[in-house]
């Protein structure tokens, strides 16, 4: 009996042991996650907690003091730059190390080394497109550059620093809910983040679904549906300026017109993973000429993915050789959206096309030969290795041609052949050192200095702002573009013929920009650069609405201050409903709406045009406008079955605006023939039924229909560590970027007066412990439209009141 | 008093264990304690249940509560789909409680396996 009851009961306590202490029966290891030792209350960070500390250090040449204030914002002070950088890594990691860690596992398609086979297709997706590659070529500019190779040095040691003080029971709460351990950081993870920011930025092409829509809709309807400039276009660059001649000769291979333009291809794969277009940016700098200060303002809000933890850290660096503050990249060394004693710097995204598709030929399966200018040329492999949780490693062979990597073939997408496969030509690609541009800008101190540091920079192409104290504004859209005859790139082109390679890059001095112009301020909103004027073909996803309100808005003003940028930062004016409202207006048949649809119709003619919280009126337009757009392209988007793209929204209000007869308003699909009036309508009445379901859930109201909602990064597998519900405007084409979960990332005001005065705020906190108090705490602030005023501290502050802890770094022998 | 000995031991044992083991550490502190303390199964089951999960239970609590509660509300949801930190306390002072107490009768079963 005895030895029954011990067998019995040593099999009852193994087994537990196995359901508690591995992820096979329940998804958690209870054991050790609730653990009170080791596991999730570990991360219970107390509410007063003393973040102040005395370390001895190896990696640093002299002591470092970090000075926290009362919002966790680190002011590191230090002699030595490269000190300043390796206790940026070591904050860095300490607040954000599963955030730095999952960003770069995913620009080089890791992910499946802790999610499982579910992220293959994923890390198949980043390894063709070359990201690896793209990072490799990055680091090694980046290293042969002495400055940035001792920067980096530091940063990933102080990194390493912090991450070798971790056990299991300081590890962050993602990686005991996802069940693995952070590995040492290394040079090439700060390259990997920048290329995971190219691609977030400059990664968004169209070329596959145009081809499409040119073989679907033809050559003539690609082009109404698919403009080039749209005629509200408020370009960054003045309309009027005037263009010098293009320094190279931009003629299209003699037999583009037969096999490039009237190509008669499609491709029915999808792409997946795409970047979201919206990713995007406001900037603007006034000229102390129009200030009430007499000083330059510089605004900035880039709009992305809006997550947790943020994509930001909020940081200032005090070395000898400069003093700067700003948000810094966790993953890169410096400050990349900020301001120091004497200038300040800001970016919108340029939206350029910098990305092209070229048909292979292959000779064989083996993929070892293309066709190229009259033979078969080697191609080069990469074998990607993908290490894949509770499965075997997957091998993934990518041929590399003169343009950059096979994405696409058939061993990724089963309906292609060895006669038709996709190269990638990506900028991204190309060997560059872009932190050098951030070292440099950190350090400006005049226009001069700025002009500088940006021609360090390629890819993505971005609209860099600048203000001075000495009462200089400039913007130049800087990357390296290619240089491209007009048309190509828009479609598939052939790979076996150099003719039809880039001819170059666009020489810098080309590049749109303009310094101290008359109208006393430059802005961007990521529209495009300038008017049809600028000598070069320039694709790419361009805004057109936010623009318009922030030229007009500032147009008026005078006597600027910081509060009004605060204002038009917060901005809710629907200038795209202000154009598009009276066509609907107009062409509705009143007499065949019910009741109720009468009642939305009313709603949506007596709205302010203005996307604030509790207005009706926008949720209600943009379901008609949706509808109207749905009923005008759908039946001639879908007719083939093949992707495409859908038509910008400015296309649709610009023809409807010009051509009650555009010709697309008919549906295709019925006998009879539809005109605008028949289509506003029905779009209306279809409407209402979404509409009346909306207003029986109570989500009429714009921002209870928006839900403005902050993820983490884990998405909906983690949605007890996001915040939603934010009730805040804003919208699609609306200053206030605000969209459900996507928008103003950072927003930031600096007034260049000494001494300086500046305002910022980001839809987050410091800490990525969503155990900390810290771990949201902008968020409301950043709802309410509000600001916080940076403390910019000086050597002499030291005793301020603000702050709460000092950290101290002294070297150890 | 063997029965409160144990309670207050296994608690100490598995608090101190804890500072260089892991989680599992209360479970060997539960062999050792049902091992060396002779009581009834059902005896060596409870009282360890009872010292580890006051242990767990009320560490979990003490923590979470200079913590505001946080974090617990935020993990709670995982677990129970509710914002309640007192329910994951509880959970965590059960599971705590149960791997000791488990391994308890097992230490305990095997010392009468010993005895002739």
């Amino acid at each position: 009996m005895k030895y029954f009851i011990f067998a019995i009961s040593l099999l009852i306590n193994a087994s537990l042991f196995y359901v508690l202490n591995t992820r096979e029966l329940l998804p958690i290891p209870m054991g050790s996650f609730l653990s009170v030792q080791e596991g999730i209350w570990q991360n219970a960070e107390p509410v007063d907690y003393d973040f102040s500390e005395n370390l001895n250090v190896k990696g640093i040449n002299g002591k470092v003091d970090v000075y926290l204030d009362d919002r966790l914002v680190p002011h590191i002070f230090a002699e030595d730059e490269n000190d300043a950088y390796f206790v940026q890594g070591y904050l860095h990691a300490k607040f954000r190390l599963w955030q730095m860690e999952f960003q770069t596992f995913a620009a080089a398609g890791r992910l499946s080394e802790f999610v499982g086979d579910k992220a293959i297709p994923f890390d198949r997706n980043q390894r063709r497109m070359g990201m690896v590659f793209a990072a490799e070529n990055a680091l090694s500019a980046m290293e042969k550059d002495d400055s940035t190779k001792h920067a980096l040095d530091a940063y990933t040691n102080g990194i390493n620093a912090y991450i070798s003080t971790l056990n299991t029971a300081k590890l962050p709460i993602e990686y005991k809910l996802l069940g693995y351990k952070p590995e040492k950081w290394s040079n090439l993870k700060s390259a990997l983040f920048t290329k995971q920011m190219t691609y977030t930025l400059a990664g968004y092409d169209k070329d596959l679904e145009y081809t499409n829509a040119l073989k679907v809709l033809g050559e003539e309807n690609f082009k109404l549906l698919y403009p080039e400039l749209a005629d509200s276009l408020y370009p960054v660059i003045a309309k009027g300026t005037a263009y010098a001649k293009p320094l190279a000769d931009l003629i299209p291979p003699a037999d583009a017109d037969s096999v490039y333009f009237k190509r008669n291809d499609s491709i029915h794969f999808t792409q997946d993973f795409k970047p979201n277009p919206s990713n995007g940016s406001n900037n603007w700098a006034v000229s102390g000429s129009r200030t009430q200060s007499g000083k330059p303002i510089l605004s900035n809000d880039p709009h992305l993915g809006l997550t947790l933890p943020s994509i930001w850290f909020e940081i200032q660096l005090h070395t000898k050789a400069y003093n700067s503050y700003g948000v810094s990249f966790p993953g890169l060394p410096g400050v990349v959206i900020g301001f120091n004693d004497s200038i300040a710097f800001g970016f919108t995204n340029a939206g350029r096309d910098v990305k092209d598709y070229y048909e292979i030929k292959f000779q064989d399966e083996s993929k070892s030969a293309y066709w190229f200018n009259g033979e078969w040329k080697n191609a080069t492999q990469r074998v990607e290795k993908i290490k894949v949780k509770g499965s075997n490693e997957i091998l993934d062979t990518v041929a590399y041609t003169v343009f950059g990597p096979v994405i696409y073939d058939k061993s990724f997408k089963n309906d292609l052949s060895n006669e038709k496969a996709y190269a990638l030509r990506w900028v991204a690609h190309d060997t560059s050192n872009i932190l050098k541009m951030w070292l440099l800008l950190n350090r400006a101190k005049n226009y001069e200095d700025y002009h500088h540091a940006i021609s360090y920079f390629n890819v993505p192409g971005q609209n860099m702002i600048f203000a001075s104290h000495t009462g200089d504004i400039a913007l130049w859209q800087q990357a390296t573009f290619p240089l491209r005859w007009k048309g190509q790139g828009l479609f598939v082109m052939p790979g076996y013929d150099s003719s039809y390679m880039w001819k170059g890059y666009i020489p810098m001095e080309e590049n749109p920009h303009a310094l101290n112009p008359a109208s006393g301020y430059v802005s961007s909103a990521n529209q495009r650069p300038t008017d049809s004027t600028y000598p070069y073909f320039i694709p790419g996803s361009y805004e057109v609405y936010r623009a318009i309100t922030i030229n007009k808005r500032l147009d008026a003003m005078t006597n600027i201050t910081v509060e009004d940028m605060k204002a038009l930062q917060n901005d809710n004016y629907n200038v795209f409903a202000e154009l598009a409202r009276p066509i609907l207006s107009k062409y509705v048949n009143r007499n065949e709406l019910s009741s109720e649809a009468s009642g939305y119709l009313q709603i949506i003619e007596s709205w302010n045009l203005m996307n604030d919280p509790t207005e009706k009126g926008v949720t209600c337009f943009n379901a008609w406008w949706d509808s109207l757009y749905n009923n005008i392209f759908l039946d001639d988007l879908q007719q083939a079955k093949i992707p495409l793209v859908r038509p910008e929204k400015f296309v649709l209000l610009e023809a409807l605006t010009k051509d009650s007869a555009f010709r697309f308003i008919d549906n295709r699909n019925t006998a009879e023939f539809e005109d605008l009036h028949y289509q506003v309508t029905s779009a209306l009445k279809k409407a209402v039924v979404n509409l009346s379901k909306l207003e029986n859930e109570g989500k009429l109201e714009w921002a209870k229909y928006k839900n403005t909602t902050v993820y983490h990064l884990l998405k909906t597998n983690a949605m007890p560590f996001a915040r939603s519900g934010i009730l805040n405007g804003g919208g699609n084409g609306i200053v206030n970027a605000t969209q459900h979960d996507h928008g103003p990332s950072w927003r930031m005001v600096i007034e260049m007066t000494q001494p300086i005065n500046a305002h910022a705020v980001y839809p987050g906190g410091q800490s990525g412990n969503p155990g900390s108090k810290f771990y949201d705490n902008f968020i409301d602030t950043w709802a309410k439209g509000e600001y916080y005023k940076i403390f910019f501290m000086q050597s002499s502050d030291t005793s301020s009141e603000q702050i709460k802890w000092t950290m101290s770094f002294n070297p150890a022998s | 008093m063997k029965f409160l000995a144990s309670i207050i031991l296994s608690a100490l044992l598995s608090y101190a264990t804890g500072l260089f083991l892991p989680w599992w550490s209360i479970m060997i502190v539960g062999l050792i304690i049902g091992y060396s303390i002779p009581q009834k199964r059902i005896l060596s089951f409870v009282s360890v249940f009872i010292g580890v999960a006051l242990f767990w239970g009320l560490f979990a609590y003490f923590i979470s509560n200079a913590n505001d509660h946080i974090l617990a509300k935020r993990v709670a949801v995982f677990i129970v789909k509710k914002e309640d930190p007192i329910i994951l306390m509880l959970i965590t002072a059960v599971v705590g409680g149960l791997s000791a107490g488990i391994s308890a009768v097992t230490g305990r079963s095997f010392a009468l396996l010993l005895k002739k």
